[in-house]
C-alpha cells in the first residue's frame, strides 16, 4: 500500500512533463494553433509571416509600438518586437545586422555609420515623425515673450537649484516675481529631451520644481500662478492655447513661435527635432514583411504620431519617404 | 552500552542549561528581538501586498489577459507576457528535470564519492547554487555569442539561462531525497536480484519522487520571478504577437512589470501592480502545490 501513492506520484509528475512536453510540440509543429489565439484580426491581409526586429530609442518606441500593435490587424501572422536599448544600443544592434528597423532620436553618428558600412550594413534613414517641446508661461506674463536657450539654461541648470528663484535672477530687466517652476518627472523622455538640449546633459536638472507626469497638472499650475513656468510636449499647448501661453525660443537664429509649423519646418530648434527609423536596406528588399510592415508605418505615420502625442509629418516629408523606400525595391 | 548513557547525562545537562537560561534577562532580551524582526518583516510583506493590491484592483480584469501591451494604459494587457512566462517555464522544467534528477541520481547512487572527480562536482554544484541570477545571463549571453546565435529574444535562450540558474537547485533538492530513502529498500532489492540500474528505477527514485517534485516546483517558482538574467538577453522587448514556440520571441510577467513601472503615466503603475497580483497568485499557486505534494505523498521510514 504504502508503494503505491509514490507510483501515483511518480505518473503524475510523468503527465505533468509530457503535457509539457505535447505543449512544446504543439506551438513549434503548428503555427495555425493560433485558433486559441483568439486575435480578432481577420486572416485578411496577403497572408505574409514572419518576424521584425526592431531596437532603439526610447522615446521613439511608441510609435514603432503602435505600428505593430496596428499592423496586428492587417497582418496577424507577422511577428513584431520592439526591443529599447537607447539610440546608441540600437545602433549597434542594427550594424550588427541584428535588427531590421533602429529606431533613434537623432541621426546616425559617423562612427556609428561606420561600424555599418563595416559589418556591409546600408540602411536607410526615415524621418517617421516629429517631436516638439513647448516652453509655457501664464498668459498675464507680459515679460516672457521669447526666451534664449541660455536663459533656459539659468533657470533648469542643477547649479541654479536654490540661486535662481525669481525672474528678475534670469535677466535683470524681468520683474522681481518668484519663479515657480513645473517640469516633466525624471522617467518621461520628455525629461530626458529637455536637459539634453537646454542643460547639455541628459538627466541634468534641478530638483526644485513640481515634476509631474501628468502634464494636467502643470497647465494648472502654470495657469494659476504668474510667475509660473512648465515645459511638456507640444500637443499640450495646442489643446490649451487660452489658459497658458506659449514662449517663443531664440535657438541662436531669432525668436521661434512653438507651433506645429515651425516644428515640422524644422525652424523651431533646439526644442523641434525629427524622429527617426532606420531601415535595413537589404532586409526591406529581401523580406515581404519588413516592406508591408514599414509601408504601412510610413503611410499610417500621422495617426500613429498623433495618437503617441507627436506632432506627424508633413505631405512632403511623407513623399520623400515613400520615394526613398520605393527606390530600395528596384 | 556505557557510551550511551554517558551521551544521555551530556544531552540532559545541556537540555537543563538551556531551560535555566530561557528566563534570564539576556535570552528574553534576544526572544524580543527576535519577535521584532519577524513583526518587522510580516508588517512590511503585508503593507506591501495589501498597496499593491489596492494600487493592482481595477486593472485585475479580463483585459490583462486578453490584450497586448499599448501605449495607452486602457487597452494594454500582459497577454505575450503570461503566453510568455508559460513557454519560458515549461521549456525550462523540460530542459532541467530530467537532466538534474539523472545528475542526481548518478553523485548519489553510483558514482566513487571519495573520487576527486565527484569530489570536484559536488563543491562545485553548492557553489553554482549561490551564484547571484545575472552571472548566468551573462553566461548565457556569451554562450550565445561563441554560438553565433545573434537574436537572443528566442523562447530557449531564455529557458537556457534559467535552466543553468536552477539546476543546482534541482540536484540537490534531489540528492536529498534520494538520500531520504532509507538504504534497507535498496540492499532489499539488491538482495532479490535486481540489478543496481534497476533498484533505482523500481523502488529507489519512486520512493524520492515527492521530493524531487517538490524542489523542483519550488525551483520553478524562483525561475518564474526571475527578470535579471533575461533582462541581458534582451527579454525587455514589446511583442505584438503570442510567443508561440522554442525560437519565438518573448517577453515574461517581470520583465513586464518591469517596464510598465518604469513609464510615466500612472494608469500603467496601476497595470504593473495588476500583474504583480497574478504573478504572486501563480507562484503562491506553485508553492501550494508543492506543499499538497510533500504533506501527501511524503513518507516517514
Amino acid at each position: 500500500m504504502t508503494t503505491k501513492l509514490p507510483k501515483f506520484a511518480a505518473s503524475g509528475a510523468f503527465a505533468l512533463s509530457a503535457a509539457l512536453l505535447l505543449a512544446a510540440c504543439g506551438g513549434t509543429s503548428d503555427d495555425a494553433d493560433g485558433a486559441e489565439a483568439s486575435s480578432s484580426a481577420a486572416a485578411g491581409g496577403s497572408g505574409l509571416s514572419g518576424t521584425i526586429a526592431a531596437d532603439g530609442s526610447s522615446t521613439v518606441a511608441p510609435l514603432t509600438e503602435a505600428a505593430a500593435d496596428a499592423y496586428r490587424d492587417v497582418e496577424a501572422d507577422v511577428q513584431v518586437t520592439v526591443a529599447t536599448s537607447g539610440t546608441g544600443g540600437g545602433f549597434a544592434a542594427f550594424c550588427a545586422n541584428e535588427t531590421d528597423i533602429s529606431d533613434a532620436s537623432r541621426p546616425i553618428k559617423d562612427e556609428e555609420a561606420d561600424l555599418c558600412a563595416e559589418a556591409g550594413v546600408e540602411f536607410t534613414e526615415i524621418i517617421i515623425a516629429n517631436d516638439g517641446l513647448s516652453v509655457v508661461v501664464n498668459p498675464e506674463n507680459d515679460w516672457a515673450q521669447c526666451l534664449t536657450t541660455e536663459q533656459l539654461a539659468t533657470i533648469w541648470a542643477p547649479e541654479s537649484e536654490g540661486e535662481v528663484m525669481s525672474w528678475a535672477d534670469v535677466d535683470p530687466s524681468f520683474p522681481d516675481e518668484p519663479l515657480t517652476l513645473y517640469g516633466a518627472g525624471t522617467d518621461s523622455g520628455t525629461f530626458d529631451y529637455f536637459t539634453d538640449v537646454i542643460n547639455g546633459e541628459e538627466g541634468a536638472s534641478r530638483t526644485d520644481y513640481s515634476p509631474s507626469e501628468d502634464d494636467n497638472v502643470t497647465i494648472q499650475g502654470v495657469s494659476g500662478e504668474l510667475g509660473a513656468m512648465g515645459y511638456f510636449g507640444l500637443s499640450y499647448l495646442e489643446e490649451n492655447p487660452d489658459i497658458i501661453k506659449g514662449v517663443e525660443i531664440d535657438g541662436g537664429e531669432g525668436c521661434v513661435y512653438p507651433s506645429t509649423e515651425t516644428v515640422q519646418d524644422g525652424s523651431y530648434s533646439p526644442l523641434g527635432r525629427p524622429l527617426f527609423i532606420y531601415v535595413n536596406n537589404a532586409n526591406y528588399a529581401e523580406k515581404p514583411e519588413l516592406r508591408d510592415f514599414i509601408d504601412y508605418y510610413v503611410s499610417n505615420s500621422g495617426d500613429i504620431a498623433e495618437s503617441a502625442l507627436f506632432v506627424p509629418l508633413t505631405d512632403d516629408q511623407v513623399e520623400t519617404a515613400e520615394s526613398e523606400l520605393a527606390s530600395l525595391v528596384n | 552500552m556505557a557510551r550511551r548513557t554517558m551521551q544521555e547525562t551530556v544531552h540532559t545537562t545541556i537540555r537543563h542549561k538551556a531551560r535555566s537560561g530561557e528566563s534570564s534577562p539576556k535570552s528574553i532580551g534576544f526572544l524580543v528581538i527576535l519577535w521584532l524582526a519577524i513583526l518587522f518583516a510580516l508588517v512590511f510583506l503585508t503593507v506591501l501586498i495589501v498597496t499593491t493590491f489596492i494600487d493592482g484592483w481595477n486593472r485585475l480584469d479580463s483585459r490583462l489577459f486578453t490584450e497586448y501591451p499599448a501605449s495607452d494604459p486602457e487597452d494594454a494587457g500582459a497577454r505575450p507576457a503570461i503566453l510568455g512566462s508559460l513557454w519560458v517555464i515549461g521549456t525550462t522544467a523540460l530542459m532541467t528535470i530530467p537532466l538534474g534528477v539523472a545528475a542526481a541520481i548518478h553523485m548519489e547512487e553510483f558514482a566513487n564519492r571519495h573520487h576527486w572527480f565527484s569530489r570536484i562536482v559536488e563543491v562545485n554544484v553548492q557553489n553554482l547554487a549561490a551564484i547571484p541570477a545575472v552571472i548566468y545571463g551573462m553566461l548565457t549571453l556569451g554562450a550565445m555569442g561563441l554560438m553565433g546565435v545573434s537574436n537572443k529574444n528566442q523562447v530557449w535562450v531564455g529557458a537556457l539561462a534559467l535552466s543553468m540558474l536552477i539546476l543546482p537547485v534541482v540536484i540537490i533538492a534531489t540528492r536529498e531525497s534520494l538520500r531520504a530513502v532509507p538504504s534497507e529498500i535498496r540492499q532489499g532489492s539488491l538482495a532479490v536480484g535486481a540489478t543496481p540500474l534497476q533498484t533505482v528505477v523500481r523502488n529507489t527514485l519512486p520512493a524520492a519522487v515527492p521530493g524531487i517534485a517538490t524542489g523542483s516546483i519550488l525551483a520553478l517558482s524562483r525561475a518564474l520571478g526571475e527578470a535579471a538574467p533575461l533582462l541581458l538577453l534582451g527579454g525587455l522587448v514589446f511583442l505584438s504577437f503570442d510567443p508561440n514556440g522554442l525560437t519565438s520571441g518573448y517577453t515574461t510577467m517581470p520583465i513586464q512589470i518591469f517596464n510598465w513601472t518604469s513609464r510615466p503615466q500612472a494608469g500603467f503603475h496601476e497595470l504593473a501592480a495588476a500583474a504583480s497580483v497574478l504573478l504572486l497568485v501563480m507562484l503562491l499557486a506553485m508553492n501550494a502545490l508543492a506543499i499538497l505534494i510533500r504533506n501527501r505523498y511524503q513518507k516517514r521510514w
